[in-house]
């Protein structure tokens, strides 16, 4: 890794037209942390991901505000060098893997690809390629495989093997689990909180469900119509939320323990 | 607790017109296209009074004006036997674009009901419907209306039939492959267990969500059927002289290219200007029907 | 037969009359046993039966034939003491009138060139529920009833969120008044507020109706608050089935186990430590020998491996398919994922909480 992974979030706002989807005034992802962004559609929480990636006015946004990564100013950097550190610095992973590996080609090329895209040699990706599968506890046999031929689950830890093969320092998880059965979308759980301790990945994980971002995330910011209502530790704003509308979408969570 | 919308629809008059306004605004295709089919099925109609000289779109010649270039008195030139040709395109737009829409009206009635049944039944009546397609797919379209024009007497109406022969087997493939994708949709499916009855699934939710791309295939045929006529009409199977077929009129004036272009070009912008107008009405037509696309600005 | 809010506990497995009874039912698509040999009974309403299990599992499979949408390959679905399989015509109509189905994915279940209006109207047309005249009235209070402004008939399903599509397709699955309702994963696809909202909603339809359902979902928490029984799949079979409440404390299924400590909890002190299943679930084409589970099981020995275990008795009300039920209800260490120090950091930032 190049970097620490601090991202810094000041005075964002992202706009469609005369349209504010956006405005986050202060959001901060530390080294080796794991934020939680919880919020239903139409939240924003997507629109945020984009944004950092710089990649908002593919869907015709416009974006202001400081973005800074390491204290970098992201926001104003020109794409050239934005594309050296989407993949590389940031990486991104949404609730979809599925449809987001291209059908034709096997998964180890994808892999290797970005792996030779961001400067490394063909034999260096083979092998960096492998050790990665390796780390998401995927046998790199798998990577001969072509998308249709690997479930969900396996899609989804791929595509995290992808940014760990990059050594990204940050990864963005939109919803990366809403799409996967429950034993497995544990064990994509349990592959990022070891990827923060063994790699010291920081991790900004986005989901409108709050059971999962409680198992996983170290502090969490709650998002609404495009703003952050609370944000804070994970114990404490879960435990005893100060807003309302945290409050209102614990109660929605279905608990095992309702009586019947 | 009740959820209500938080948008309500315009109820008065005064808003409704500013609506309307605002959805024709907001589709030129449409608008612009289907004001240029209403301009030529105008024409159609008045031909009569429109043109300077009706009787030349019948059996009258005029031999002292004989290849007469675009003057004042013939906007378009005169042909070979002294007819205004700007009469005979006026009323061409009662022959060409009719024989265009008829072709496809009985191409749409033939292969759409083939199409959905294949698609929507699958199995062997997919099977039989689409091998039967193949064959008739298989012939060069027009050897194969040649050959039936031929048997026919030389007629335009001979012409007509022969095309649609020809023509209705592109839209079975068109639509089947639709039909099936909308037959395995959710809520096809969510039809069945409702309990609705098939004929009802087929022509209520089916039909209307596969035919769009056969509609826009129609808009984009005619310039092609009036084409594909005139070719016959050229070999001397379709339409006969005088009836003023804008195909026709190409096919002869054909020969008298260089110098006359006269003959030649303002039949054939008639042609480009009918396949233009519907070409547009499809795509218009085609965003139109989507209720996907809002047409409130 | 109880009303009002509060949902009976314990109610026995049905014996005399259930409502809907699957004997040893088998799905077959080609080579894939997707259902093999399930029975279930679902009891006159108010009554929920919940179906738990993942991709793979067979519950949608279940349901879908119980809708006569899937042929099955053997067994029988019995519906008030006649034979599903064998309706036609005019009894296979009548039928629908009684059993309906919610899907799981509300942005395809409704045809998008109709409006919601019409969209109901044409089932109660198609069943002639109501008289002609009626039809505009009846639909107004059927999106009333499912919590929507009946101004939303006017709607097209564009026109409208997820939690608002799932409501009208059940108000339209409600409209024609059936005994049984089938919910496939009804909330999935749902944000956790519209899916505590439909939850509501359902228990609200099923005092007010007496209705009877079957609840198919992967989540365990959904089905506690609103089934008194829940059948466990997996690979097509049942794993464990029983009183809801004995199911979630005490299973007798190591999947069963598995399944319930891998929901993700909101508060840390009711969090178990998570059981490791090893690999992904086996691929349904070739399943393995015995006990389908064994690849996977924490706690297989020899016997899983050649012999299938049976549903045999494993409590009042409660069966389990697993020659090591025993052990799992006597708590049988099963392999946790190690805590790491992540968890710990997080537990000590929550003792600092006063």
């Amino acid at each position: 890794m190049t970097g620490t992974g601090r991202l810094g979030i000041s005075g964002l706002q992202i706009s469609f037209g005369s349209r504010q989807v956006v405005s986050i005034e202060e959001l901060r992802l530390g080294h080796a942390e794991i934020l939680g962004l919880a919020g239903e559609s139409g939240s924003g929480k997507s629109m945020t991901t984009l944004a950092i990636l710089g990649l908002a006015h593919t869907v015709g946004a416009s974006v202001s505000g400081s973005i800074t990564l390491d204290g970098q100013e992201l926001a104003a950097l020109p794409q050239e060098r934005l594309r050296e550190i989407r993949g590389r610095r940031i990486a991104a992973i949404f609730q979809s893997s599925a449809t987001a590996f291209n059908p034709v080609y096997r998964v180890g090329t994808v892999v290797t690809k970005a792996l030779r895209l961001h400067g490394a040699s063909k034999s260096d990706a083979a092998d960096q390629a492998a050790e990665a599968m390796r780390q998401v506890l995927l046998s790199p046999d798998l990577m001969r495989r072509y998308p249709s031929q690997l479930s969900g689950g396996q899609l989804q830890r791929v595509a995290i093997a992808l940014a760990v093969a990059l050594r990204a320092e940050i990864l963005l998880a939109d919803e990366p689990t809403s799409a996967l059965d429950v034993t497995v979308q544990a064990e994509v759980l349990d592959l990022l909180r070891d990827l923060r301790e063994s790699v010291g990945m920081s991790i900004l994980f986005i989901s409108h469900d709050l059971a999962v971002v409680a198992e996983l995330c170290d502090r969490v910011a709650v998002m609404r119509h495009g703003l952050i209502v609370e944000q804070g530790p994970a114990s404490r704003v879960l435990a005893a939320p100060a807003h309302p509308y945290t409050a209102e979408l614990l109660e929605s969570v279905p608990t095992l323990a309702s009586p019947l | 607790m009740i959820e209500s919308p938080a948008v309500r629809p315009p109820r008065t008059g005064v808003a409704r017109g500013r609506e309307l306004r605002a959805s024709l605004g907001a589709n030129p295709l449409l608008t612009v296209g289907g004001a240029l089919v209403l301009l030529i099925v105008l024409v159609a109609i008045f031909a009569p009074l429109i043109a300077p000289f009706p009787g030349d779109a019948g059996t009258a010649t005029n031999p002292f004006a004989v290849l007469k270039a675009p003057s004042a008195a013939h906007w378009f030139g005169t042909d070979q036997v002294g007819r205004d040709i700007a009469s005979r395109v006026l009323f061409g737009a009662r022959v060409s674009p009719v024989i265009a829409i008829i072709v496809l009206v009985i191409a749409c009635l033939i292969g759409v009901p083939l199409g959905l049944a294949a698609g929507f039944l699958g199995g062997w009546v997919d099977e039989v419907i689409m091998r039967v397609t193949d064959v008739f797919l298989a012939f060069p379209p027009l050897l194969l209306a040649l050959a039936l024009a031929d048997v026919l007497p030389a007629s335009l109406t001979s012409v007509t039939i022969a095309i649609a022969a020809v023509w209705w087997p592109w839209y079975v493939r068109l639509i089947r492959g639709q039909a099936a994708s909308v037959a395995g949709r959710p809520y096809v499916e969510a039809c069945r267990a409702l309990g609705i009855s098939r004929g009802r699934i087929i022509f209520r939710h089916v039909l209307p969500n596969s035919v769009t791309p056969v509609l826009v295939q129609v808009s984009l045929d005619v310039g092609g059927v009036i084409l594909t006529a005139s070719a016959l009409s050229f070999l001397g199977l379709g339409a006969q002289d005088p009836v003023p077929d804008w195909g026709l009129m190409v096919a002869q004036g054909e020969g008298y290219f260089t110098p006359d272009w006269w003959l030649v070009t303002f039949p054939g912008l008639a042609i480009l200007l009918t396949a233009f107008a519907f070409n547009l009405l499809g795509d218009g037509l085609r965003d139109r029907l989507d209720p996907r696309r809002s047409f409130l600005p | 037969m109880t009303a009002g809010g509060d949902l009976p506990a314990g109610r026995d497995l049905p014996e005399a009359q259930p409502l809907l009874r699957i004997s040893d039912l088998t799905v077959r698509f080609g080579p894939v046993r997707a259902v093999n040999g399930v029975s279930l009974a679902v009891a006159a309403g108010p009554f929920g039966l919940g179906l738990v299990g993942e991709s793979g599992s067979g519950k949608s499979t279940i349901g879908r034939t119980i809708l006569r949408l899937v042929r099955s390959s053997g067994g029988s679905i019995t519906f008030a003491g006649s034979d599903v399989g064998s309706l036609r015509g005019a009894a296979l109509k009548a039928y629908r009138r009684d059993v309906q189905i919610v899907f799981q994915d509300p942005d395809n279940s409704l045809d998008p060139r109709m409006r919601i209006g019409a969209t109901i109207g044409e089932v109660l047309r198609a069943h002639h529920v109501v008289p002609r005249g009626a039809i505009t009235e009846r639909v107004g209070a059927l999106i009333a009833e499912a919590g929507l402004d009946p101004e939303f008939a006017q709607r097209y399903p564009h026109q409208m969120s997820g939690g608002q599509r799932q409501r009208v397709a059940i108000a339209r699955a409600l409209s024609v008044q059936p005994r049984l309702l089938v919910l496939d994963e009804p909330t999935s696809a749902l944000d956790v507020r519209s899916q505590a909202q439909i939850l509501k909603l359902i228990a609200r339809l099923r005092s007010e109706h007496n209705l009877s359902y079957l609840l198919i979902t992967h989540n365990f928490g959904v089905v506690s608050e609103l089934c008194e029984q829940t059948a466990v799949l997996y690979l097509g079979k049942i794993a464990e089935i029983g009183t809801t409440h004995v199911l979630l404390r005490a299973p007798a299924h190591p999947y069963t186990v598995a399944l319930r400590s891998a929901v993700p909890e909101v508060t840390v002190a009711g969090r178990r430590s998570r059981i490791v299943l090893p690999g992904d679930p086996p691929d349904a084409t070739s399943p393995p020998s015995g006990c389908v589970f064994h690849t996977r099981c924490p706690l297989a020995v020899a016997r899983c491996r050649t012999e299938v275990p049976l549903l045999r008795e494993a409590g009042p009300a409660h069966q389990v398919a697993c020659h090591r039920a025993e052990d799992v209800l006597a708590g049988a260490e099963m392999p946790t994922h190690r805590r790491p120090a992540a968890v710990e950091r997080r537990e000590a930032s929550a003792s600092e909480l006063p």
